[in-house]
């Protein structure tokens, strides 16, 4: 009886967090099918105040726009919600908040390769019929990125690829091709400088700087219907690119550690000869202080497998969703064209260099003076293909870069590589 | 007069608790009933916290790793909920067993399943490696705080340093420091790929951890040695002990609660250490963690990674039941009138 | 052991009586070639850290290791609420949830920390057991039902969702350290208090808190500090009002999107280490007071 009463406080915690635990429970697993067809056909029509959600605003870009819209539309104005500047940590924010039916994330901004796997958990409103938007004006691979299983979810708004910087005083003509680059080696040697980098540490970069190489030697990694198609000849003459070229040297051997800003860092020193990076690179590699190359410099296209086809780069950037919890979506339509018209669009890249999707702008005059690396870029993007599309992407992405890391680190034969690659990518998908 | 007269004894019967214990233990069994009592309420509030924040995500976690993860229904793309899992999500991990089309291989490396029993070998290094340097650092520095010097307060300032810098921003210096053309490199006129091969990359994390963590434990040491009065080091001196003596038989049977409670505690954190990893290598050359290889795993299914989870909970609970009983840091329990009984 | 044999050596070639006062002066030499050793470890890296703060971006890169192209725009840029970066109202909001939680986990912990230590009940193990057991389960693993549970009670965004983690978080450690402390305690002195005519309560307070003060002060640094740190929880359950300071960091942006703001970081960095460092100086002379205090009862 005594011993009872002792221990009676924590029998009624264990009971409480047991209660507890089945209020909660069910929460976290993706919602049913059919839950989430009745959210996506709910308030429709409905007006009023919402919440836009993106990542942190650099440059300042979002402010000012959240505040013309308010100005104009005093009924339904726009609340800016900025998560934090990393891009896992956005990601997880708005599964959790998707998860727990946050009505107060009406429009949200998601990274290309995320879209597929908020579309296939039903949380993001399919746009059609009511909801439809035009994308014909769009480069055709950003609204891939937006679309999966032939329905639109979202709509593109900035755009990214990868770009070659090269050194203009030592190589006067761009290499065209991946060879031509590779014999152009001797002149970084003969400099005692890299010849070649990327992005190779182990994350994200690593899948896109791979998938780059096995898109432009005529591989997949990801068919239509979500199946690894990786094992191929054409991926591994496109992997075998990189990882001879790594063992060969023609790839310095810190690049394994280099994430973007670490090739940013090694060009602007002059220690190499060719750089893989983004747009962003241009204005800091000109005005950086440190950076003893700012006259010096000039971008082409990916070096392609043939002089006549430009490299496959990997698409960056995000898309704009609607939230199939939000209350307000008619007015989320409204802001999501207006967040993609090409005024928007032009703020974006002038006041926040980043890539428009309309395939118009590359061509304003005025835009390109600004920034003179969009007629480079326009050939890029048109030449993108994007990252796997795929409701697995955390899975896939980390199939990639296991493996293709351990092959460019010599652990293991191209081969190898690839096959695992394939099988841990069906892993992913049949869990 | 009674705390000098003390440990004195203490030293000679080289048993510095026997006195108290002694005098704590009369009246203990007239009060039993009364004492329960306030005990509860008094430790009830502490009960109650935990219960909130930490019992309720771990009963959910468990509850949930016996479902699977929602999976893609091939017809509409779209993902439905799992149902009961079973001991699968377990297994999975454990056996290292991935399903490919329905049948059960081996998790192909690339995936999450693969890398379980290296991250468990990975993070039990890690542990092992740090706990020692930091505990035996930290000793050090705590002696060298303890002792009475002009510039003392600057020193202890400066211990605090590395524990006061947020992790987050510990861990991006350090990967800056570490970067190929980074400071480290530079100094040591280098060219160590820090971060793009394995054991480079481990003790770059080590070293990170011990400089970070290290103040943790000297901060501890030294509240310990604090409470040890100078007297008693003055008897043992008249008595003739080597500074060696000092150490073994008055410092660290006096400092051992304070420095099992210590050593237990970073243990337990190092079991989970997650952002130094993660910022540093990102996992890459067998440096991912368990917590790490649970965030990752959150990100593909959260059912299981709370699996996972429990794995790691019930590793760590085994540990800290070795440490407990074994390695005598039951300072606590040993009040416990039956327990000392054992001891004796 | 170096230092022993060096001992035994300097004491060879001298007179025995200088040899006391040579040892001496070896063993204070030797405390400072220590101390000094300590101090260079445990600030060079931060030195490092205060030299990128100071440098201007465009030089993030250069690895020159003392200070140049100074500039104070990393700070300004930290605390740019132009740029959405709310440092200031973040190192606000730390602060109060840092004290709060220190002083509620103090509280609470010295409550159980003396049951635990010096009365006699059933459960005791199960007690600490369940106590030790809260720091097992990993930390990133709590967030997600967390975030599901303060959703339900409307909590995101208000200072108890932070709050109390942070509590709960600093707590087994709170209680097991004071637990280990009290055990030391010379509690007849307490007992001595309660003839005289104090309650148990009062003889708790006045005789035994001021023995135990820098255990209780060391503990409280290591909660706050603990609790100033805090990021997994404070990422997911703050909202802009409620931001903390780990938080404002990780969401530093370089001006470029892939640039990563290292010199930002670097400077916030500097920010939130300072005031930490002076509340322990200025504590440390309570403390010392507070042993003195001790010591005359």
């Amino acid at each position: 009886m005594r011993k009872t009463k002792r221990l009676t406080p924590i029998a009624v915690l264990g009971v409480l967090a047991l209660s507890l635990a089945a209020c909660g429970g069910g929460g976290s697993g993706g919602s049913s099918g059919a839950a989430a067809g009745g959210d996506a056909g709910n308030n429709l029509d409905g007006r009023g105040p919402i919440t836009y959600v993106q990542g942190k605003d650099n440059s300042n870009v979002v402010r000012p726009l959240v505040d013309k819209w308010n100005a104009a539309h005093p009924d339904q104005k726009v609340t800016f919600k900025e998560q934090s500047d990393q891009a896992d940590q956005q990601h997880d924010d708005l599964v959790k908040n998707f998860q727990a039916k946050n009505v107060n994330y009406d429009v949200v901004d998601v990274d290309v390769v995320w879209t597929a796997e908020f579309a296939a958990k039903s949380w993001l409103q399919p746009l059609k019929d009511k909801m439809s938007i035009d994308t014909s004006k769009m480069l055709p691979a950003t609204v891939k990125t937006a679309t999966y299983n032939g329905t639109l979810y979202a709509a593109p708004q900035t755009s990214d690829g990868g770009i070659l910087y090269y050194r203009k005083d030592l190589v006067p003509t761009p290499p065209k091709t991946w060879d031509e680059m590779m014999s152009m080696c001797s002149i970084a040697k003969a400099k005692n400088m890299g010849c070649y980098a990327g992005q190779f540490a182990k994350y994200e970069g690593l899948t896109v700087n791979a998938a780059e190489a096995i898109n432009t030697a005529g591989g997949t990694i990801v068919g239509p219907d979500g199946k690894p198609t990786v094992n191929t000849d054409q991926a591994k003459a496109g992997l075998n690119n990189l990882v001879k070229a790594y063992k060969d040297g023609n790839i310095p051997k810190e690049a394994i550690t280099f994430q973007e800003e670490q090739g940013r860092q090694a060009f602007e020193a002059g220690k190499l000869l060719f750089l893989r990076n983004w747009p962003y690179v241009y204005n800091l590699a000109k005005t950086d202080g440190s950076s003893k190359v700012k006259s010096t410099f000039g971008i082409a296209p990916l070096p392609g497998m043939t002089a006549d086809k430009p490299g496959a780069s990997s698409l960056g950037g995000h898309n704009l969703a609607v939230s199939v919890y939000s209350k307000n979506k008619a007015t989320a339509k409204d802001f999501l064209t207006f967040m993609t018209s090409e005024e928007t669009e032009k703020f974006y890249a002038t006041q926040g260099s980043l890539a428009p999707v309309l395939t118009a702008l590359y061509d304003d005059a005025a835009l390109v003076k600004q920034l003179p690396y969009l007629p480079v870029l326009k050939t890029a993007l048109q030449n993108a293909v994007p990252r796997p599309v795929t409701p697995f992407y955390p899975a896939v992405t980390k199939a990639i870069q296991d493996n293709a890391y351990a092959a460019m680190q010599g652990q293991k034969p191209v081969d190898q590589a690839l096959s695992d690659m394939q099988s841990a990518i069906q892993a992913a998908g049949s869990q | 007069m009674s705390t000098e007269a003390q440990p004195r004894q203490a030293v000679k019967s080289g048993n510095p608790k026997g006195n108290k214990d002694a005098n704590k233990e009369v009246g203990q069994d007239r009060k039993a009933t009364t004492q329960g009592r306030v005990a509860t309420l008094l430790v009830a509030p502490s009960l109650l916290l935990l219960a909130i924040v930490i019992l309720y995500p771990v009963i959910n976690a468990i509850i949930m790793s016996f479902q699977k993860d929602s999976g893609l229904d091939p017809a509409t793309g779209l993902f439905v909920a799992g149902g009961f899992a079973g001991v699968s999500n377990y297994s999975h991990w454990i056996l290292q067993q991935c399903s490919v089309a329905g049948a059960s291989i081996s998790c192909p490396p690339g995936t999450l399943g693969s890398q379980f029993w290296t991250a468990f070998g990975t993070t039990f290094f890690f542990t092992a490696v740090t706990v020692v340097l930091e505990t035996i650092i930290g000793f050090w520095m705590a002696i060298i705080m303890a002792r009475a010097f002009r510039g003392r307060s600057l020193l202890r300032a400066s211990v605090l340093v590395p524990w006061a810098i947020p992790t987050a921003v510990t861990a991006k210096l350090w990967f800056f420091i570490f970067a190929f053309q980074g400071i480290a490199n530079q100094l040591f006129g280098t060219s160590i790929l820090w971060t793009g091969s394995e054991w480079p990359a481990r003790w770059a994390i080590i070293i990170a951890d011990v400089w970070k963590t290290t103040p943790f434990m000297a901060l501890l040491i030294l509240a310990g040695l604090q409470i040890i009065p100078e007297q008693v080091y003055e008897a043992a001196r008249v008595d003739g002990a080597s500074a060696w003596q000092r150490f073994t038989q008055i410092t660290l049977p006096l400092v051992k609660p304070a420095l099992m409670v210590a050593i237990l505690f970073r243990t337990l954190d190092a079991l989970r250490m997650y952002d130094l990893p993660a910022i540093m290598t990102g996992g890459s050359n067998n440096t991912t963690t368990l917590s790490i290889l649970v965030v990752d795993q959150i990100r593909q299914g959260f059912n299981s990674a709370a699996a996972l989870s429990t794995i790691t909970f019930i590793v760590i609970f085994l540990v800290a039941f070795i440490f407990v009983r074994f390695l005598g840091a039951n300072a606590v329990e040993s009040t416990n009138p039956g327990g000392k009984e054992k001891e004796k | 052991m170096t230092a022993a044999t060096a001992t035994r050596l300097s004491a060879t070639d001298s007179a025995p009586k200088t040899k006391a006062r040579n040892r001496q002066r070896w063993a204070s030499s030797r405390t400072y070639i220590s101390a000094a050793i300590i101090v260079l470890w445990c600030l060079l890296p931060a030195y490092w850290m205060m030299v990128t703060a100071f440098r201007d971006v465009g030089y993030t890169f250069d690895a020159t290791p003392f200070f140049t192209h100074v500039t104070m725009d990393n700070f300004v840029t930290a605390f740019s609420t132009d740029l959405g970066n709310h440092f200031g109202r973040a190192l606000l909001n730390s602060l109060i949830i840092g004290i709060v939680s220190t002083v509620i986990a103090l509280v609470v912990g010295v409550f159980a920390a003396y049951a635990l230590a010096r009365l006699n009940f059933r459960g005791k193990f199960l007690v600490l057991g369940f106590i030790l057991g809260a720091s097992m389960f990993p930390g990133v693993a709590l967030v997600t039902p967390l975030f599901q549970l303060f959703t339900d009670l409307s909590w995101i965004g208000t200072y108890q969702a932070l709050i109390i983690p942070d509590i709960s978080f600093v707590l087994p450690l709170t209680v097991y350290t004071l637990t280990s402390f009290f055990r030391e305690m010379p509690w007849e002195l307490e007992e001595a208090a309660r003839i005289d005519g104090c309650t148990q309560g009062q003889a708790f307070r006045k005789v035994i808190m001021p023995l135990a003060a820098p255990a209780v002060f060391t503990t409280a640094i290591l909660a706050f500090i603990s609790a100033w740190n805090e990021y997994l929880i404070a990422s997911q359950l703050s909202n802009d009002a409620t931001q903390t300071v780990t938080v404002a960091i990780a969401s530093f942006a370089g001006a470029q999107p892939h640039q990563e703001p290292y010199t930002t970081v670097m400077a916030a960095g500097t920010i939130v280490t300072i005031p930490l460092v002076i509340m322990v100086l200025v504590f440390q002379r309570k403390i010392v007071a507070g042993l003195t205090a001790g010591a005359v009862k």
